[in-house]
Formats: structure tokens, C-alpha cells, sequence
């Protein structure tokens, strides 16, 4: 093991028995079976391989995610780094301390004060009561909670008592820090606080392990990613594209969500949008920020008027209309020619800020000030900023609504050419 | 080209198996994790007393009215004979050794069972739980005896230098119920019968041994098969050191104390065995 490794795994695996044999409900059958096979010689009928030929190797100072679907087997890679539980198959090696956070607030008495649980979750986190004392006004720093210090923790709102419990573990300072979905619970403040706090750690030179389902998190904290899927390691590598490949996993075509019309509008021949859907950069709907993006619309147009205009918005989870889309054209043929037509709008750079994201649509008459169709909330689909990382300061819900692109220049007088860079996407 | 050499120490590295050699023993363990120990103990101290209108008060008052009980029943109705030490003072003794002795054993094998949260989110050294329980009960037997003590000295007797030796057989007596409670809880984690079973083994342990009587009373030809209990020898060694009453022989202290050692290798091998399966058990 190079000495620039700090966790390697080879041929991991760890199975769990479903059904037991003849299962032994009462203590002197067991004592039965203990004599005849100790300690569980003899296989039981069912097992799952929760992980299965399991290889890896991380280096010391990175941060790499863990991603993949309920059941991929993501716990039981944790619990096993973590030395919960033992694998069956194959082995890890570990350079340095092992700090796990499988859950926030373990070990937490509610009786006990803020104070006293610092310690005693301190303690069952592994670290020693000088190491915690030396680290009190920190950890009570980062939980704002200095002045509930002697209240006992039954009485803190679910916020005090989720920031104290990982101020605890973020001060753990192992060199190996393993993280199961803790930002799950928390504000969007806490999270943006909890993500600095792992990012500091592994740009501090020790070793991040995270397991999320909020890809904006791993892509903001790491760039590199283990797809587990099935209890085997699917992907291994750049960070954007496991997230892609877990995209794909996840839900069937690109084109989710798709408008059709219903059967009462198309029977009355009037002009109208007979469908419509949004081709997304990633499967089952979602848009990485800041690539192309595509809007369909079959237009019915079996009475053409002079002045038929088409439009349609894009609109955030809070209704708000972030992009605003048109073809009012002169020339546009259907404003002449009955027939079926299908508009396509191409955003060679769709930039909208993460969220959820539905499509408004109108076909009307300029002129006349006849509305032929008009919808709302179709076609939903989701942006990520997966393909968007941003260094120091995750993406938080509210940053912007939409990114721009941009060059930024730097100077200072004396200096013979400025600085320059892009403002991604 | 030589390479800088790091400023700081080489984090060891761990290997993780399916059959890790356990490369510390218990005791390994314990010391490495007595920080998370005393915790534990602090915390079953701090929480024991909490939102109690006596609070500590209850540490002397607990066994006092116990040896009140078992002086009205066993000593006043039954008439049990006390070795010629006033009956209240005689059991009140015999319960602080026995006390210590019951409430190790059954507070130690429920301790991985009540703590499966955090057997199955956080590592540490699972033999921690069970010994957590220990200084709490050596406490709570030491206070009773310096009640005793101080009851003595009121009521006009005197305390010798045997008393010194008091400590030792109640470390002891710790020491048997630890072994016997690293069992408990190990098995506890499988098979919760045990919880069942061990109020009942319990109470009958508590009338096998010399607790509400002086173990002179049992007759003769029972005398070797009652001395196989380890207890006999520890809680009379504990009398004679507090009371006077007639010492153990010394055959039988030496079979209690062996028996003391065979519990706590065999408590040890046993949760040694199990441990490493808690977490996908409990």
C-alpha cells in the first residue's frame, strides 16, 4: 500500500442471510446446534450479497462520493469502513483514524445538558476527554448553541440539536472522515455550513468518504464518485459522469413528463398544441446547467391566421417565469399553411439555476386577441448543477435564477497583463 | 535524489477482514477507550438521580430499606440466625456485596441490548457497554459500606483493621459478575431470553447464597455442594472483613477466586467470539 493511499479495498464483500437454517428461537436449541456446528459453520439457505468484489483505492487528501440507489449498498460499504461490521469477503486497508457520521446525534441523551453530551458523544466517537476539551469552543462555535450549554438537549429545536450533533463529529479530526447522508436533516444554511466544514476538511489533507442522494452536494464536495449499484461498483471516476450514469439508472427516457393533448381538444379541430416535451442533457428529466437544451411543440394548425403567434415559458417551483421563449415571425409558414407542424426552440446554453422547472405554453392571435391554447405547468423537469462545481461555496436554493457565462479580468496597476478567466458555464 | 523526509508520523495502517485478528485483548480495549468508560459510568451516574426529589439520598436509602425488608421478614418472621451480629447490620452487609454482585450481572447484560443505536451506527470497543456499568455499582457498594461502618461506630462498636480487606472481596465479587454479565450480554444480543431468564436465575442465586443467612446454617452434608457457589466465600470473606463473623476457609476462597478468573476468561472468549456480529444482529 503506498504510503499516498489512505483506503484500499480489494474484493470486498459482505453477504447477509435472508432465511436462517432451522432457526433456533430458544437458547438450549442453539446451545444444540453450538455443539454440533460452532458458531455458524453450515450456510443458511438465502443470502444476499449486500456488496460484492468491491475494489477500490482512494488517496490520501481527496474527497470522493458514494452514490447509487436505495439497496446499492452504500450503508454496508460504510458500516464496514467504519468497522461496524465485518466484511465476508476480501479486506480494507486504512491509513490513519476513521472518523464515521452514519447518523447525526447518536449517542445523544436527551436528559443530559448541551455540555454533557459534547463530551460523552466526543467519547463514543473516539476521542479522548483532553482531545474534546481543547476542542469545546470550537464545536460549541459551530453549533450556535452557547447559550444552551447547561439546557438538556430534550428541550433544543430539531435544529440546535442536528448542528451540535455534527459540530461534535466535524471536530473529530480523523484522517479518514466517513459521512453517510447527514444533510438529509438541516436548513439550507446548516448544509451550506455542514458541505464548507468537509470541504475544509479535505482540503486540509485529510481523507472525505460521502455517501448522498442530493447529487448538488457531491458534486459541489467531491470529483470523484463510486457508483455502487446491486452491491457492485458500476462507475469509478470523474464526478459529472457517475452522476450522469446514476441518472440513467434511475428512471427510463430522456423525455419524462410529456404534453399531449387531450382527446376533447383534438376532436375540436380548432387550432391548438397537440404536444409537447423538453429533451433534457441527462435521462428522466433532468438538465445539467449550462448544456443545450431542446423544447418540441406539435402545433395543429388547420386555421392559419396572419398574425398567429406562439410562446412559451419556463417557469421555477415558485412560479416565477425565468425564461421566455418565441416565434412571432412574419414568415413563419404557419401563420399561412394549414398542417401539423412541430417548433423546436435549441438553447445551446440553458442556464437556469437549479430546482424544478415546468413549461407554460400559448398560441394565440395577435390580432383578434384569441387565445387558441394555453398551458401551464406541463412538462416538468429538473436542473442540476452537477456539471457546474463551484469551489469553497456550494450551490444553495436561492443563490440566482439564472447563471451567466462570463469573463472575468483581473488587474492591478503595475501588473504588465491582467488576470483572466471564465465564469463557468 | 532523496525524498524529504514527512514532518510528521505515519498514520498506522488498519486492516480490516473477515477474520481481523483481534490484536488487543479486552483489557487492550478498554484502556484505549477508558475515556468513553468513565463517560458512560458519568453518564449513568449524572441520569440515574436526575429529576428525583432525593437525588443522591437514594444511594443510602436504597439498601438501607432492602436489609429494613429483609430484616423484618428473614430475621424477625422467619427468625433466620445472623452469627451473632445484630440481624439488620448482618444483612445490610451481605446486600451491599450482593448488590453489587446482582446489579453488575444484570445491568451489564442488558447494556449492548439497550444501546443497539449506537451498536449499530458508531464503532467502538462493544465490551465498553458492559464495563461502563462497573463503577457506578462499586460506587453505589462503597457508599453502603461506609453507612455500615458509621452505624457500627454509632451504636458503640468498633471497626478493626480487617475492614481494610473489604474493598478487595467486593472487587472481586465485581470482577465474577462482570464475567458473568460479558455473557449475558453477548447472548442478550441473539436471544433475548436471556432477559427473561436472568431475573429468575437472579433471585434464585440470591437464596443459594449467604445473603439473609450465615452459610455455618446449611447443614453439613449440603456444605460442599453449597460451597460451589463462588458467592458463598466472597460474601462471607466480605462479612468477616466488615463483621467478625467466621472467616471463609481458605479452600473455598480459593475455588471462588478461581472460579472469579474462569468466569472472566470465559466472559471474554465468549463476547470476543460474538462481537464482531452485534451490529448485523442486534
Amino acid at each position: 500500500m503506498s504510503s499516498s493511499v489512505a483506503v484500499e479495498a480489494r474484493g470486498l464483500g459482505k453477504r447477509y442471510a435472508l432465511t436462517r437454517r432451522p432457526r433456533a428461537t430458544t437458547l438450549p436449541e442453539r446451545l444444540g446446534q453450538l455443539v454440533r456446528a460452532p458458531f455458524g459453520a453450515g450456510g443458511a439457505d438465502e443470502t444476499l450479497w449486500a456488496l460484492r468484489d468491491v475494489d477500490f483505492s482512494i488517496p490520501a487528501g481527496s474527497a470522493v462520493g458514494i452514490i447509487g440507489r436505495n439497496g446499492a449498498g452504500k450503508s454496508t460499504l460504510l458500516k464496514i469502513l467504519s468497522r461496524i461490521t465485518p466484511p465476508t469477503t476480501g479486506e480494507v486497508r486504512l491509513r490513519g483514524r476513521v472518523g464515521a457520521l452514519l447518523e447525526v446525534g447518536t449517542g445523544f441523551h436527551p436528559e443530559l445538558t448541551g455540555r454533557e453530551n459534547i463530551f460523552l458523544n466526543g467519547a463514543i466517537l473516539g476521542m479522548r476527554r483532553r482531545e474534546i476539551a481543547q476542542r469545546f469552543d470550537a464545536i460549541v462555535a459551530f453549533a450556535e448553541v452557547e447559550r444552551f450549554l447547561d439546557t438538556p438537549v430534550k428541550r433544543y429545536s430539531s435544529g440546535m440539536y442536528v448542528r451540535l450533533a455534527f459540530a461534535v463529529a466535524a471536530h473529530l479530526e480523523p484522517e479518514i472522515l466517513v459521512v453517510d447522508e447527514v444533510l438529509a436533516v438541516g436548513d439550507a444554511e446548516f448544509q451550506r455550513k455542514c458541505l464548507g466544514k468537509m470541504g475544509e476538511v479535505a482540503g486540509g489533507g485529510r481523507t472525505v468518504i460521502f455517501v448522498s442522494h442530493s447529487m448538488p452536494a457531491v458534486s459541489a464536495l467531491t470529483r470523484r464518485v463510486l457508483l455502487l449499484d446491486r452491491g457492485g461498483c458500476l462507475f469509478d471516476g470523474d464526478t459529472a459522469a457517475g452522476i450522469a450514469k446514476y441518472r440513467a439508472l434511475q428512471g427510463g427516457p430522456g423525455r419524462t413528463g410529456a404534453y399531449e393533448a387531450p382527446e376533447s381538444v383534438v376532436r375540436r379541430g380548432a387550432n391548438h398544441v397537440r404536444a409537447a416535451r423538453v429533451l433534457t442533457s441527462d435521462p428522466a428529466g433532468v438538465h445539467r446547467c449550462g448544456e443545450p437544451l431542446r423544447l418540441e411543440f406539435e402545433l395543429d394548425i388547420p386555421e392559419p391566421t396572419g398574425t398567429l403567434c406562439f410562446s412559451c415559458k419556463l417557469a421555477d417551483a415558485e412560479d416565477r417565469n425565468i425564461v421566455h421563449l418565441w416565434c412571432f415571425d412574419q414568415a413563419a409558414r404557419f401563420r399561412r399553411e394549414a398542417g401539423r407542424y412541430v417548433l423546436r426552440f435549441e438553447v445551446p446554453r440553458a442556464r437556469m439555476f437549479q430546482g424544478e422547472y415546468t413549461v407554460r405554453a400559448f398560441l394565440s392571435d395577435r390580432r383578434t386577441n384569441a387565445m387558441f391554447d394555453e398551458l401551464h405547468g406541463i412538462c416538468p423537469f429538473e436542473v442540476t448543477m452537477d456539471g457546474v462545481p463551484r469551489d469553497d461555496y456550494p450551490w444553495t436554493s436561492g443563490d440566482c435564477a439564472y447563471l451567466e457565462g462570463a469573463e472575468w479580468v483581473l488587474e492591478r496597476a503595475g501588473d504588465a497583463r491582467p488576470q483572466r478567466g471564465l465564469v463557468s458555464p | 535524489m532523496p525524498t524529504p523526509s514527512p514532518n510528521y508520523a505515519e498514520p498506522p495502517v488498519f486492516v480490516i477482514r473477515p477474520d481481523s485478528a483481534r490484536s488487543l485483548g479486552i483489557l487492550g480495549d478498554l484502556w484505549a477507550f477508558r475515556d468513553l468508560l468513565w463517560s458512560l459510568a458519568d453518564r449513568d451516574l449524572r441520569l440515574r438521580y436526575r429529576q428525583t426529589v432525593l437525588g443522591v439520598a437514594w444511594v443510602v436509602l436504597q439498601p438501607l430499606l432492602g436489609a429494613l425488608i429483609f430484616t423484618f421478614v428473614f430475621g424477625v418472621v422467619a427468625g433466620l440466625p445472623s452469627e451473632g451480629v445484630p440481624y439488620f447490620r448482618f444483612t445490610f452487609a451481605s446486600l451491599a456485596g450482593w448488590g453489587l454482585f446482582a446489579g453488575i450481572v444484570t445491568r451489564a447484560s442488558a447494556s449492548l441490548v439497550q444501546s443497539s443505536g449506537l451498536i449499530a451506527k458508531v464503532w467502538f470497543p462493544r465490551a465498553v457497554l458492559p464495563a461502563s456499568t462497573v463503577p457506578a455499582a462499586l460506587l453505589d457498594a462503597a457508599l453502603a459500606l461506609a453507612v455500615l461502618l458509621a452505624m457500627t461506630v454509632a451504636t458503640g462498636g468498633t471497626v478493626g483493621l480487617g475492614a481494610l480487606a473489604a474493598p478487595l472481596w467486593l472487587l472481586a465479587l465485581a470482577a465474577l459478575a462482570l464475567g458473568l454479565g460479558l455473557i449475558g450480554a453477548a447472548l442478550m444480543v441473539s436471544y433475548r431470553d436471556v432477559q427473561h431468564i436472568l431475573p429468575v436465575a437472579m433471585q434464585l442465586l440470591l437464596y443459594a447464597s449467604p445473603v439473609a443467612y450465615g452459610a455455618s446454617n446449611i447443614p453439613d452434608v449440603y456444605q460442599r455442594a453449597y460451597h460451589l457457589n463462588p458467592l458463598v466465600a466472597l460474601l462471607e470473606g466480605l462479612r468477616h472483613a466488615l463483621l467478625g463473623t467466621p472467616a471463609p476457609a481458605a479452600g473455598d476462597v480459593a475455588w471462588a477466586l478461581g472460579a472469579t478468573a474462569g468466569a472472566l476468561v470465559a466472559g471474554t472468549l465468549v463476547f470476543r467470539r460474538l462481537e464482531r456480529r452485534f451490529a448485523d444482529v442486534i
